[in-house]
């Protein structure tokens, strides 16, 4: 002990004579930092309702619920997280993982009521004075959770591809297929968007955990037309996936086509094991398509007898016609119609209804009729000179090809039209050694074919010419040749429409091609109805008008694919057939009782 | 070693010993624990620990949850230190996954378990000296750490529960100017340390009192298993940090800070050098850290994250000496098994159940306090 252990403390009267450091609350407000952790703020507008707040809550404290400013739509479920301030312990994981980021934390820190009721909220929907705040806390953009990034698809060298008709994509090896079904939220927004519903969440799940005999029964409760979606599917279900609010989109399409891949077509029926007990009831499908072929199989597991009238001599319609083999291999589009065959449906090759068979026959044999005739016309240019022998029709070029016969569209070709029909008329012409120029009358971001298709066929060095207008046909100097007159086009706009293309009449220009590929658009063929039936039945711009179980206004027909739905790729062809299964069941169902 | 002399019956009957409780609501008590204390006039004779006022069940709803879900719950565990809990559990959960931590991310890490320590630090202080009725530096330090709570809030969004070490880095980056206002709290406490060494090491009242009281024998160091400012009071040169150097420490400038005897005075000693220590760890590293670079890595996807089967044991020095976590996992999307290893366990019942006997009742608080325990971290 010291003398200075006595006298030392009385230093603390120093501070006596020093400012207080409290505040002088509620006079003085103390504003939270700037990333302060405070209550939720919601943008609706951005919010998809995904529901992965909720799924990560560790407290329970989000409920997803419905709210009536919001419409359940397409890519969006329509509702929003409400939290329960009960629970909610603002560790503000439901921010860092929303999908797309409309999710965050004002620096607000203070509330009081009197209501408890009032401390379970809805953010962006309950007015609260903080939802506009800059300030807290909100993902950083350098940390995320969500995996943004898509294992890259290894595909042929768009050189070494023009070489042959060998598939262009090689489709993902075991590492990357995991690595990319380890991506899914299993947010299901997916599962809506899909034409079939598929169970897109399940049965990457199944990838995951590489069950693939599971993942292909999970394909199958949808889709029969597995193998041959996993590579052509238009993949609506990607467009809509939220991960593409920050990154790239799931490659749903590639790990489909990875569990139909691990599993040889022998193995089928063991795994699917579809049973067929037979109920006694006949059905008749025209159209040996994907809508055809996916009413056929499921129809058949439901017990009925089915007969298939096919005007070609193989099945896939528009898929092995139209589809060259570069994108979906003969053998993949096989494998999945050998196995909906392999059921007992019975399918009549190179049998036209009109030519072969009556349609007043099947009316008679038949309990119902579906109807996927699919649109296999080509549309009309209507400009003159249209019908010279050296135009072709996109269809015709395909087909060609598709058949393993020579369409002779020449060494120098134009293509019009910016559909895929006409960029797979231009990808096959070069792959028959043709240089080949589209011609198409609007923008690139007007063309109604796939994106891929479009980048591809550039990379294939296809020469695009737009705003192109064909004006006249006609013949050149040699009988080989033909000469096109075009003229440039100015886009205007119009109000409430996509804008339009303009001739301009003092800017034409004439080419000489070996051929023209007309690819402009394709229209149904009905003249296998009767009169008294077509009569009957309700057209719309060139569609049938039918509902969501493809039943029309005659009782026994049912209708889908391309010439029923608008979209008119596979996988709403496919949708379509399913739905005609069901709708037929129920029909027959009735009628039978 | 363990053995207590228990009072019989019969002697508890004689009128000449009587029983209070101590807590489990007591300002020398820091937290929920209650000490069962028989007197006879006003020593000590007998004391008995009770606990279970704040066991929530960590460990068991941690296995109910998924890796990235546990990582907001274990700051819990020690309520005036989430941010250790939070670097062990993600230390454990990276080892177990195989993932490299960014080097900026593992400053960020360091420097936010320093602050911790030093905030920890300055509430204690306050505890230390409240306890021997010095309740003006009480006023003084908490202010300060309220200042470290502000810096905390700028730095990780929560002024307690910080939820910034997440598996796989830290979660933000430090805000534009952070390094000025951090460096002028660090001036402000250094200025508060030294009114302290005035008012509370060179005080007559303090000295008196806490000289002497709770002395640990050296030998009872290891037979109880004795960490941190504890044992480095008796001599014991220990610290994780040096020892098994983890994050940046081995990159830093620092000496473990011993003493000749342990007892209240010199553990309070130890901790206030060590608080030093803390502001010079803060500025080494605000100084030398790197500002650019990742400071998290890529994580598998959490909402289905499954870490292979294994088992782990990650340690580190918190204010009160080595805190452990033990993990197993068994490959699944859910933890086997934690184990959380805490020093309070030892030191608030099996340490102060001896340390307490002859002990005063006015210096029981002190006393405890002295250990520096938490009782949430015994029940967890």
């Amino acid at each position: 002990m010291k003398l200075k252990d006595l006298t030392s403390p009385f230093y603390v009267w120093q501070r006596a004579f020093e400012k207080p450091y409290t505040q002088a609350k509620p006079i003085q407000e103390r504003i939270g930092a700037h990333a302060y952790r405070g209550f939720h703020i919601n943008d609706i507008e951005k919010c998809v309702g995904c529901g992965t707040c909720e799924e990560i809550c560790q407290n329970g404290a989000i409920d997803m619920v419905k709210i009536a400013e919001k419409a359940s739509q397409k890519g969006d479920s329509g509702l929003v997280p409400r939290f329960d301030y009960g629970r909610c312990c603002w560790c503000a994981l439901c921010v860092d993982i929303c999908t797309t980021g409309s999710l965050g934390m004002s620096n607000e820190y203070t509330w009081a009521s009197d209501d408890p009721d009032s401390f379970r909220f809805t953010p962006g929907v309950d007015e609260t004075s903080w939802q506009d705040s800059e300030h807290g806390y909100r993902r950083h953009p350098d940390y995320n959770l969500l995996k943004l990034e898509r294992p890259e698809m290894k595909v042929l060298d768009p050189d070494e591809g023009l070489k042959s008709f060998d598939e262009v994509v090689a489709g993902y090896d075991h590492q990357q297929a995991i690595l990319e079904a380890d991506r899914c939220i299993e947010c299901e927004i997916c599962v809506a968007t899909c034409p079939a519903n598929m169970d897109i969440p399940d049965y990457i799940r199944a990838v995951r955990e590489q069950d693939f005999d599971e993942g292909l029964r999970i394909l199958y409760k949808t889709n029969p037309f597995s193998a041959t979606c996993g590579r052509i599917c238009t993949h609506h279900c990607e467009t809509d996936c939220t991960i593409s609010t920050f990154g790239k989109p799931l490659a749903i399409r590639w790990l489909k086509r990875y569990i139909v891949d691990q599993i040889p077509a022998e193995r089928f029926a063991e795994i699917l094991q579809d049973e067929v007990v037979e109920n006694g009831h006949h059905v008749s499908i025209i159209g040996a398509g994907p809508g055809g072929m996916s009413a056929a199989y499921y129809l058949r597991k439901k017990g009925y007898g089915v007969t298939v009238y096919e005007a070609s001599a193989s099945g896939g319609g528009m898929l092995r016609y139209g589809v060259p083999s570069y994108r979906l291999p003969d053998d993949q589009l096989d494998k999945d119609i050998d196995y909906i065959v392999s059921l007992g449906v019975e399918v009549k090759y190179n049998c036209k209804i009109g030519r072969d068979v009556e349609f007043q026959q099947l009316m008679d044999e038949s309990d119902a009729i579906f109807i996927a005739t699919g649109l296999n016309q080509p549309s009309s240019m209507r400009i003159e000179g249209e019908d010279h022998p050296r135009v072709l029709s996109g269809l015709a070029v395909l087909d060609d090809v598709a058949s393993h016969r020579d369409p002779g569209v020449g060494r120098k070709i134009a293509v019009i039209g910016g559909g895929n029909v006409a960029m797979d008329a231009a990808r096959v012409s070069r792959r028959l050694g043709a240089d080949v120029t589209v011609l198409y009358r609007r923008r690139i971001v007007d063309m109604p074919a796939d994106k891929e298709e479009i980048h591809e066929a550039q990379e294939e060095h296809v020469r695009f010419v737009l705003q192109a207008i064909p004006v006249l046909i006609e013949d050149a100097d040699s009988e080989e040749q033909v000469t096109i007159q075009w003229g440039e086009a100015e886009m205007v706009a119009e109000e409430g429409k996509r804008p339009r293309p303009v001739l301009q009449e003092d800017r034409m220009h004439t080419e000489t091609y070996d051929s023209i590929i007309s690819a402009i658009g394709q229209a149904g063929d009905f003249s296998f109805l009767p009169q008294d039936i077509s009569d009957q039945l309700n057209q719309h711009w060139g569609k049938f008008e039918v509902d969501e179980r493809q039943r029309t206004t005659v009782g026994k027909i049912f209708i889908g694919g391309d010439i029923a739905n608008n979209v008119a790729d596979a996988i709403s062809a496919i949708a379509d057939g399913k739905n005609a299964a069901i709708g037929i069941d129920d029909f027959v169902g009735a009628e039978t009782n | 070693m363990f053995e207590i002399n228990r009072l019989s019956e019969a002697e508890l009957e004689s009128g000449k010993y009587t029983k209070i409780w101590h807590g489990p609501q007591h300002p020398g008590i820091t937290g929920n624990m209650s000490l069962e204390l028989t007197l006879c006039g006003d020593d000590v004779v007998e004391c008995k620990t009770h606990v279970g006022y704040l066991h929530r069940g960590f460990e068991k709803m941690m296995e109910r949850r998924t890796f990235i879900q546990n990582f907001p719950i274990v700051c819990r565990i020690a309520v005036p230190e989430p941010t250790f809990n939070e670097y062990l559990y993600a230390a454990a959960v990276e080892e177990l996954a195989g993932i490299e931590v960014p080097e900026r991310a593992q400053w960020l890490r360091c420097l936010n378990l320093e602050m911790m320590r030093l905030a920890s630090f300055l509430m204690w202080l306050g505890g230390a000296s409240g306890s021997f009725g010095l309740r003006t530096v009480y006023q003084w330090t908490v202010t300060h750490r309220d200042y470290m709570l502000d810096l905390f809030e700028e730095m990780t969004g929560a002024r307690i529960y910080h939820m910034y070490i997440s598996p796989g880095g830290v979660r933000a980056p430090l805000p534009e100017g952070f390094t000025e206002r951090a460096m002028s709290v660090m001036n402000g406490i250094e200025k508060l340390l030294f009114e302290v060494e005035r008012v509370v090491l060179n005080n007559a009242v303090f000295k008196l009192r806490s000289q002497g009281l709770g002395v640990i024998d050296p030998g009872m160091v290891d037979d109880y298993g004795i960490v941190g400012p504890n044992a480095r009071a008796a001599g014991f040169a220990r610290d994780v940090r040096k020892d098994s150097p983890y994050l940046v420490y081995d990159q830093l400038d620092f000496e473990t800070i011993t003493h000749d005897k342990s007892d209240a005075y010199n553990r309070t000693v130890v901790r206030y050098q060590e608080m030093h220590q803390c502001i010079s760890l803060i500025r080494q590293m605000l100084e030398q850290m790197p500002t650019e670079g990742s400071f998290h890595a890529d994580l598998p996807n959490v909402l289905h994250w499954k870490i292979p089967a294994g088992q782990t044991y990650v340690k580190a020095e918190c204010t009160r000496g080595e805190y452990g976590y033990f993990l197993v996992t068994d490959g699944s999307e859910y933890l086997r098994r934690v184990t959380i290893r805490g020093p309070s366990y030892t030191h608030a019942i099996a340490v102060m159940e001896k340390l307490v006997v002859g002990v005063n009742i006015a210096d029981v608080a002190g006393l405890m306090v002295s250990l520096h325990t938490y009782p949430p971290e015994i029940e967890r």
